[in-house]
């Protein structure tokens, strides 16, 4: 039993340091070293290609409507895949009924992505549907043809893994980027 | 079409991880691989654990359990004292006591139930030193037990099965690392973050936007997480935060990480016994039930989500698109989420509370089963194992004659223990959830209304008994009750089927072998797989129909009704 005790306890300290210490430092020497940009955030310029922003008025491509229920923390800090709505949930319901008419007095046709909210509640993108579904009322605000802002959307998709994993998405902070650069 | 493609590339990779991976197994517990001796051997001698001796059955599980109770203390202190220690750079103060026993029963028990936002609770050396310590032992704790069970009945006339410190040893240098450190650089070139420099501050000047985003050491944390079925995500999204989960190809690593052991691990069992259709047969059951659990979820979740139906705004012909994510869809969530629910994993890629009623009730139904198809690293093979000596003794009891298995004698012990083992799991849940539904400290955390709120409470102690881990979000379950209720039910579910497991081996190490007759019941044909799966559909219908029937099944007649 004392002898168990005492080789429990160093085995601990055998792990904390080898697991605990040692190989997350390795991992970050080595991201650090090879993949500065993708360890650190993805950041751009203008937020991370991978965090969700909120997007609101009509002069750009909307993204999930997540912004309405996620929480900060301590900090102020993001707080990620808060509870979510059961499926028989009248709240979800009167929700997804306010997101559509929202879009629509946009223009926008409402789309299923479009109204319901993300797991993480930071979901960066979009189908190309839900972008095509946009292009009409950021034409009219933008003054843009919408043949061009169809083109701008073609070049932002991400294709599919192998091409036929998963699925097609834009991610909504490069697209409006690109958008901002239209002439 | 597209989700029978996604399939052709997991299925043969995990052929070859259950060939492989399953024979490299055997040669690190048969202790046949010595080249990193060099790491071995300094442990040892601190240890003073001569690698060569063995324990009796007794000896092996008072280490564990000695072993355990320390991890838990370690991982209790690191997580209270946080405030006071370094690497802390959004200053949290330390985690309350309640919320810090729940967490570390959780990690120590390989459950990784969460009842706190990581992002905004655990400082970074409390997700490194004391979260992913306890991933990687707690999983080598699991596995060493499976293979401890594989040695007594493998071994005849023998006192020993196995040494419990050379098995720890071993499951987390040969194998937890190794894989886990080559899939972070996977996980971080997709996108993972891996950082220590504390949240990012951004500002947008396009949209007004200001965030603060939290980071992490996360992207070498996903690979343990997954690979020994924890399911501990370093935020509380999980698996659906783009920070873990990036990418449709992080994603089917991770699916391939979650079932690589424990599938791998019948291929080490046959090796073991010395007979490799013995582990097929064990493989075949698990293939099937997860095959049949995975087509109903995934046909569930392609469905509309009722609530937004009957708002009439959109159509949902991409399916339930509620609490998941626009890079992975109905059909990658459900596949991710039903594979780490068949373990004991518990990660999502999507939000297990917004799945349509029949979608929920598969990830529920499928824990109920015991968590056998293929189950946890190691608690998955050793609680089919216990099956398997169930049924065996039905077998026996119909033809009158007394049961074998790989050649032991199951006697009146043996079909005890298993039996103890077996039902351990069903009367936690009940009895957890029956309680929690009378007090008020129960029922206040629910987060829906109706049947769903039901289903929370029994998801939730479902979950915690299975050393699962997964949550149906919606129950708030940091509270004192939930909290002290969860941790036990956490505790029983792991110890009290380990140490019957430990007996079993034990009780069947010290048997001889007796030569299959023609009377013998084979457990190596289809109809063992047939019977094996039947067993396990018939003690898990038989001890949760009813409290199902309350949750999901009349949430999913409920047509046309909102709650």
């Amino acid at each position: 039993m004392i002898l168990n005790l005492r080789r429990a306890l160093v085995a601990s300290v055998v792990f904390l340091v080898l697991c605990g210490l040692l190989y997350p430092l390795a991992g970050t020497g080595i991201s650090q070293l090879f993949f500065a940009r993708q360890a650190n955030g993805s950041l751009t310029p203008y937020g991370s290609s991978l965090i969700g922003q909120v997007w609101t008025g009509p002069g750009w491509f909307h993204g999930r409507p997540d912004g309405s229920i996620i929480t900060t923390g301590p900090g102020g800090v993001l707080v990620s895949g808060t509870n979510q709505p059961g499926p028989r949930s009248k709240a979800l319901a009167s929700q997804v009924a306010k997101t559509a008419q929202t879009l629509k007095r946009e223009g926008v046709i409402p789309t299923n992505d479009l109204v319901t909210t993300s797991g993480s509640l930071l979901d960066p993108d979009i189908s190309p549907r839900d972008a095509f579904a946009q292009m009409r009322a950021l034409s009219a605000a933008r003054s843009v043809p919408e043949s061009q802002l169809r083109r701008l959307i073609d070049g932002q998709i991400h294709g599919k893994l192998l091409g036929f994993i998963g699925r097609q998405y834009v991610d909504v902070l490069s697209l409006n980027i690109a958008l901002s650069r239209l002439k | 079409m597209g989700y029978i493609a996604e399939l052709v590339v997991v299925v043969p990779i995990l052929a070859l991880v259950w060939r492989f991976l399953g024979a490299y197994m055997t040669g690190v517990y048969e202790g046949r691989y010595r080249f990193l001796r060099w790491i071995e051997s300094p442990i040892y001698r601190v240890l003073s654990v001569d690698p060569n001796s063995e324990q009796s059955w007794q000896r092996y599980a008072g280490s564990l359990i000695v072993f355990s109770a320390v991890a838990l203390v370690v991982t209790y202190t690191i997580m209270r004292l946080q405030g006071h220690l370094p690497l802390n750079p959004q200053h949290l103060g330390g985690v309350t006591p309640a919320l810090a026993w729940n967490t570390a029963v959780s990690f120590v028990t390989n459950t990784n139930w969460q009842n706190y936002a990581g992002e905004s609770t655990m400082s970074y050396l409390s997700q490194m030193a004391a979260l992913t310590v306890q991933q990687f032992v707690s999983a080598s704790v699991g596995v060493a037990v499976a293979v401890a069970l594989i040695r007594g009945l493998s071994r005849k006339d023998s006192k020993t099965i196995g040494n419990f410190w050379v098995d720890l040893v071993r499951g987390v240098f040969y194998i937890l690392i190794p894989i886990s450190f080559v899939s972070g650089i996977v996980f971080v070139a997709q996108g993972a973050v891996q950082t220590l420099s504390g949240p990012a501050k951004v500002h947008n000047s396009l949209n007004g936007v200001h965030q603060i985003i939290a980071r992490g050491p996360v992207g070498f944390m996903e690979p343990i997480k997954e690979l020994g079925t924890n399911g501990g995500g370093f935020f509380n999204a999980n698996g659906a935060h783009p920070f873990e989960n990036p990418t449709a190809l992080t994603l089917l690593l991770s699916v391939i990480l979650i079932l690589a052991i424990p599938v791998a691990l019948t291929y080490t069992f046959g090796q073991m016994v010395k007979s490799g259709r013995q582990g097929v047969a064990l493989l075949a059951t698990m293939t099937i039930i997860f095959g049949v659990w995975l087509g109903f979820t995934t046909y569930a979740e392609t469905q509309p989500n009722p609530a937004v139906a009957s708002a009439h705004v959109v159509s949902q012909r991409t399916g339930n698109m509620v609490g998941k994510e626009v890079r992975f869809g109905p059909r990658l969530t459900s596949l991710y989420n039903v594979a780490s629910t068949q373990t004991s994993t518990g990660s999502v890629a999507g939000a297990n509370d917004s799945f349509n009623p029949m979608g929920g009730f598969g990830l529920l139904t499928g824990m109920m089963l015991g968590e056998v198809s293929p189950g946890g690293v190691g608690s998955g093979l050793y609680t089919i194992l216990l099956f398997a000596i169930i049924t065996v003794f039905i077998g026996g009891l119909m033809v009158g004659r007394t049961p074998e298995y790989l050649g032991k004698k199951i006697q009146s012990r043996e079909v005890k223990l298993a039996a103890l083992g077996v039902l351990v799991m069903p009367i936690t849940v009940l009895i957890l959830t029956a309680v929690a539904v009378s007090v008020h400290g129960g029922q206040s955390a629910i987060g829906n209304k109706g049947p769903h709120g039901f289903t929370e409470i029994l998801y939730a102690f479902t979950s915690q008994a299975n050393n699962n881990g997964s949550a149906f979000a919606g129950l708030n379950g940091n509270s004192a009750f939930y909290n002290i209720t969860g941790g036990l039910a956490m505790l029983v579910g792991r110890f009290a089927v380990m140490l019957p497991c430990l007996c079993l081996s034990g009780a069947l190490a010290d048997k001889g072998v007796v030569p299959a007759g023609p009377g013998t019941f084979r457990s190596d044909t289809p109809l063992f797989s047939g019977l094996l799966i039947g067993v396990i559909l018939i003690v898990g219908g038989l001890t949760f129909f009813p409290a199902v029937s309350l949750g999901p099944i009349v949430e999913q007649l409920s047509h046309g009704k909102l709650f």
